[in-house]
């Protein structure tokens, strides 16, 4: 019986640090609809500035000084961040908001690894809370009782606020319909940056206050991320008693789960996420999202038409320079070329289900990782020869997708993209954790093409082919009747209903024929490295695939490829440099700022404008 | 600028470009380098710095073969696929005669996985996977670290030597923390056959809830624990474990636990009694070892790390085996490895042609307290070839050549 307090309280006590990060994500949902990928580093911001003034400022006032002006702090480099980077696109359209937090997050970890260095910092203690207390015979830190105190007085805090003041009166008519907020005379602009700002406060407050359970290392801006967003999630979006909830159900249940199932911990969490979505779609307290209050942030997109004879000749004369550059580029150009056009189908088969679907994945990587293990795995166990492995990539990565998106298809939203996350995040703990079949995260290694196509040339006109060769296939879809029945099901469910569209079937074949391109990157991709690791599995290899399609633009047929081939491009150009990762995300944010609406979005609209070509209204 | 000038400069510049070939003797010797620099910059500077003294040494002394080494250094992000595109690149457009390099243990994989391929050498120098030299060996991959399993049966003599019965086991759920449990029980289970093992935790790796996992523990009552966790993890456990009284009467054992990249941020709070495998620079003063604490402090104002003698001793094992090929081909390179001896700061080292995995020890010694800092005390240097399996396990563990 003691030990089941001591547990629980235990639990209790680790739900704090995660709840303050977890409604700060929340809350900015909920009135900015921006996912907030940067969310982590502002926690471990809060979690670096923390430690720093408690070097500075003497005793238990100092100590808890410390932790509020950490969360005064990072709320203003929130505020900051909301002002510079956010405001000039929140008219682009929906979600494209997250490529900017993403660059956020680089320009974060290069400025921190500048600052405070490298080393990982021990967290100081809190004056006059060392030691223990007994409970029932067990041992509580008393750090943990004073977290258990602190939480609820945070949580009660920002009811108040958001129940009974003003300001919370203003947020919560935002979070429901902040067209209509704007419309009454509200200033928007102001609203939006004070929300972001106090959500970035409660990421800094939640990183100050864990440090005297743990530190400030370079890595916990990640680290922390999936947690939170699962949190946010189960709790549902925009609802502060919800992320309340989720994280002591969260926290208790991983204190349980470490005691009597120490192998569950990558994936209890994502169990649970997947059970509460089942039961409850839109989170234990969210509700439901109205189609169409969001949809279509920014202009209508344009009708898509197949490519005019210019387009066509331009195309045909870059796939001509790419035929001819073994002959005029060293080996190496070659294999960067063929990483980056493997990249290229890989985010075109996302952009097919993000730009035409309107289904927004997260977790895409399941299906590019899933492609490269099938053949690995085919080749590793059964010897199966190397041309029926990687014809079976697309095909097994196909059959994952298929099963995935019929559970997932009954959400819709964030959190149907929240789905797709957990779906790719328990693939990858099964190999992960499954050594004795996949090897872990020591990889399957040795797998290499057949000798006939095991020659650098060789290769690269294979996947020149079958990359090309795919994106040219996906292009056609979009301009078959399926595409258009896609697009129909995106743009007005109802209708396309009453026109005897069958939109979930379509969705879930889109979602297969998604995958199944995904799968066949995956293919070209780990008989082009050799091995295959989770890594191919992650969620970042997910966020890729993604940032490149927003940055390409999303509204355009050719975003996710030019997307694609920019940001692979740049990557090996800038990681040569010391401070790659500051000037990388400087430059996605620069992107965003200057190009709302994606390169290709952009350029369009730039050609437009100087006559190049005709705009979409003129024609007949 | 007058066309007579400028055909003059023209000729200038291809008498510059031409000078190379006339100068080829003393050309440099380029040796790719692979690390994850931003991911785990902790540990990839000192190492860096580590190779940058040595290679200040070896060009000083005249190099090797009278030409220079020069190390190319890129970043791999951590990432396995962008290791191995980055490796093509260092072998055939940089003109790299060798790779070295990573932390992580897959993207070593990786690497030595397109080493076998392509027939490139590839001197793994920090990941510490049992694998690289014998699952997945291969005939051109070598290592230069003491391995996981080398380190595990180090301590497991240790916990021999004592009277715990019970020992419960915490270790980061991956492939690191799995192989590190498997070798500590094989060989404690073979120096004592009934000791038990009565937990096993598997924390996520730096996502540790370190109050449920010394609950856990505490809950089956071992006699010792054997730590794996290292990094913010460690920091985590050994905070919570204090407070809650878990190392109290208990003997730990902690891998990599000694060495200053991890007990260094401990501080004052460094757990006073644990054996650990570590590296004890100060008070290493005389011999080959203290040499280098003093060369390297006085080169960069900064204390080594463990990081920093391996990317020392990496130069060292590759000026060795370049001398010792006397070319810069790739099969030379690669028979030079073989039964390669060098001495290093650690003292003699050699590269087993029967798995190419080299002979370097660790230090085992115990955590004290000195100066309001953790320090290993008691410590004693092991020789990485006494704790390696017989010849014929090796066989038997490595795929057929």
């Amino acid at each position: 019986m003691g030990l089941f307090i001591a547990q629980l309280l235990t639990g209790l006590a680790n739900a704090g640090a995660l709840f303050m990060v977890a409604s700060g994500l929340s809350l900015i949902f909920g009135v900015t609809r921006i996912v907030n990928f940067a969310h982590g580093s502002f926690y471990m911001l809060g979690a670096y500035i923390g430690y720093t003034l408690m070097q500075v400022l003497p005793g238990a006032v100092g100590f808890w000084g410390a932790i509020l002006l950490a969360g005064i702090a990072v709320g203003l480099i929130g505020m900051l961040v909301e002002i510079l980077v956010l405001r000039p696109v929140y008219r682009a359209p929906e979600l494209f908001q997250l490529v900017a937090t993403f660059g956020v997050i680089l320009v974060v970890q290069d400025l921190a690894l500048m600052i405070w260095g490298p080393d990982d910092l021990l967290g100081p203690r809190a004056p006059g809370l060392k030691g223990v207390v007994r409970i029932m015979g067990e041992p509580i830190p008393k750090y943990d009782i004073a977290l258990l105190v602190i939480t609820p007085f945070v949580a009660l805090g920002l009811w108040y606020l958001i129940t009974k003041t003003r300001v919370g009166i203003l947020v919560r008519a935002a979070t429901q319909d902040r067209e209509m907020v704007g419309a009454l005379g509200v200033n928007q602009a102001w609203l939006f940056t004070g929300v972001f700002a106090l959500g970035c406060g409660l990421a800094g407050l939640g990183g100050a206050l864990q440090l005297p359970k743990g530190g400030a290392d370079l890595l916990m801006d990640f680290n922390i991320l999936t947690a939170v967003f699962v949190v946010v999630v189960i709790g549902g979006m925009g609802s502060l008693p919800g992320a309340y909830l989720a994280a002591v159900i969260i926290s208790v249940l991983n204190v349980f789960g470490v005691t009597y199932l120490p192998q569950s911990t990558l994936v209890l969490m994502f169990v649970v996420m997947v059970l509460v979505l089942m039961i409850r779609p839109y989170g234990l307290f969210g509700r439901e999202e109205v189609a169409g209050e969001h949809g279509q942030v920014g202009e209508p997109e344009r009708p898509i038409k197949p490519a005019g004879l210019q387009v066509r000749l331009l195309v045909g004369a870059g796939v001509a320079a790419l035929a001819s550059l073994p002959l005029i580029g060293s080996n190496f150009t070659q294999v960067l070329a063929t990483d980056i056009l493997i990249f290229c189908l890989f985010a075109a088969s996302l952009h097919f289900l993000l730009g035409l679907g309107g289904l927004v994945s997260f977790g895409h990587a399941a299906y590019f990782g899933g492609g490269a293990y099938v053949s690995a795995l085919l080749m590793m166990h059964v010897n199966t020869p190397m041309e029926l492995a990687f014809m079976l990539a697309p095909i097994g990565a196909g059959m994952a997708a298929l099963i995935i998106g019929w559970v997932c298809l009954r959400l819709t939203g964030v959190y149907f993209a929240m789905l797709t996350l957990a779906f790719a995040q328990l693939l990858w703990s099964l190999v992960f954790q499954w050594g004795e079949f996949t090897g872990g995260d020591d990889g399957i290694l040795g797998i290499w093409p057949a000798d006939w196509l095991s020659g650098t040339t060789t290769y690269y006109y294979f996947a020149l082919v079958l990359s090309v060769g795919g994106i040219l296939f996906l292009r056609h879809v979009a301009h078959s009747p399926f595409g258009y029945a896609l697009r129909a099901a995106r743009d007005s469910e109802r209708q396309a209903e009453a026109t005897g569209i069958n939109t979930r079937r379509v969705r879930m074949l889109a979602f297969a024929f998604a995958g199944m391109m995904a799968g066949l990157a995956g293919g070209l991709f780990v008989f082009s490295k050799g091995s295959v690791f989770p890594n191919e599995l992650e969620i970042a290899r997910s966020f890729d695939a993604l940032i490149v399609v927003f940055l390409g633009g999303v509204k355009t047929l050719s975003g996710g490829i030019v997307g694609g081939a920019f940001f692979k491009g740049v990557e090996d150009v800038l990681t040569r440099y010391e401070y790659w990762r500051l000037a990388m995300g400087l430059l996605i944010i620069f992107v965003v700022i200057v190009a709302p609406d994606g390169i290709v979005g952009t350029l369009r609209k730039a050609a437009e404008r100087f006559g190049l070509s005709r705009k979409a209204e003129d024609e007949a | 600028m007058k066309r007579k000038t400028f055909l003059k400069g023209l000729m200038g510049a291809a008498a510059l470009a031409a000078l190379p070939i006339t100068a080829v003797a003393q050309e440099a010797i380029k040796i790719g380098e692979i690390n994850h620099y931003k991911r785990m910059a902790a540990f990839a500077e000192p190492y860096k710095k580590g190779i940058e003294l040595a290679l200040e040494q070896v060009n000083g002394a005249g190099g090797v073969m009278g030409r220079p080494i020069e190390f190319i250094f890129r970043d791999d992000q951590g990432e396995p696929g962008e290791a191995v595109k980055i490796a093509e690149e260092l072998m055939t457009r940089d003109g790299a005669v060798m790779l070295t390099g990573t932390i992580l243990s897959n993207v070593g994989l990786a690497i030595s996985s397109l080493a076998a391929q392509k027939g490139y050498v590839y001197l793994a120098s920090e990941p510490l996977a049992d694998s690289i030299v014998w699952a997945s060996g291969n005939p051109y991959t070598f290592r230069l670290r003491s391995s996981t399993y080398m380190q595990a049966a180090m301590l497991a003599e240790e916990a021999a030597k004592t009277d715990a019965k019970t020992f419960a086991t915490i270790a980061p759920n991956y492939a690191y923390g799995k192989d590190a449990v498997a070798a500590f029980k094989e060989n404690l289970l073979k120096l004592k056959p009934d000791a038990e093992f009565v937990a096993e935790q598997w924390p996520a790796l730096f996502k540790i809830d370190a109050g449920a996992e010394v609950q856990a523990i505490e809950r089956a009552k071992p006699d010792a624990i054997y730590n794996v966790t290292f990094g913010p993890d460690l920091a985590k456990l050994v905070r919570e474990g204090t407070d809650r009284g878990l190392f109290d009467g208990r003997q730990v054992f902690g891998l990599l636990s000694g060495e200053p990249e991890y007990l260094d941020p401990l501080g004052e709070e460094a757990p006073e009694g644990w054996i650990v495998t570590g590296y004890p620079w100060y008070d290493l003063n005389d011999g080959p070892g203290g040499e280098f604490v003093a060369a390297y402090q006085e080169r960069w104002g900064d204390y080594p790390r463990l990081g920093s003698i391996v990317g020392y001793m990496t130069v060292q094992s590759i000026a060795a085996a370049l001398e010792k090929a006397g070319s810069t081909e790739t099969d030379a390179i690669r028979a030079a490895f073989d039964d390669l001896s060098l001495d290093t700061p650690m003292g003699p080292i050699t590269y087993r042609a029967i798995d190419h995995q080299s002979t370097m020890g660790a230090y085992v010694g115990t955590i004290a307290l000195r100066d309001g800092k953790g320090v290993m005390v008691d410590w004693e240097y092991k020789d990485g070839a006494n704790y390696l399996p017989s010849d014929e396990e090796v066989k038997a563990l490595r795929p057929a050549e």
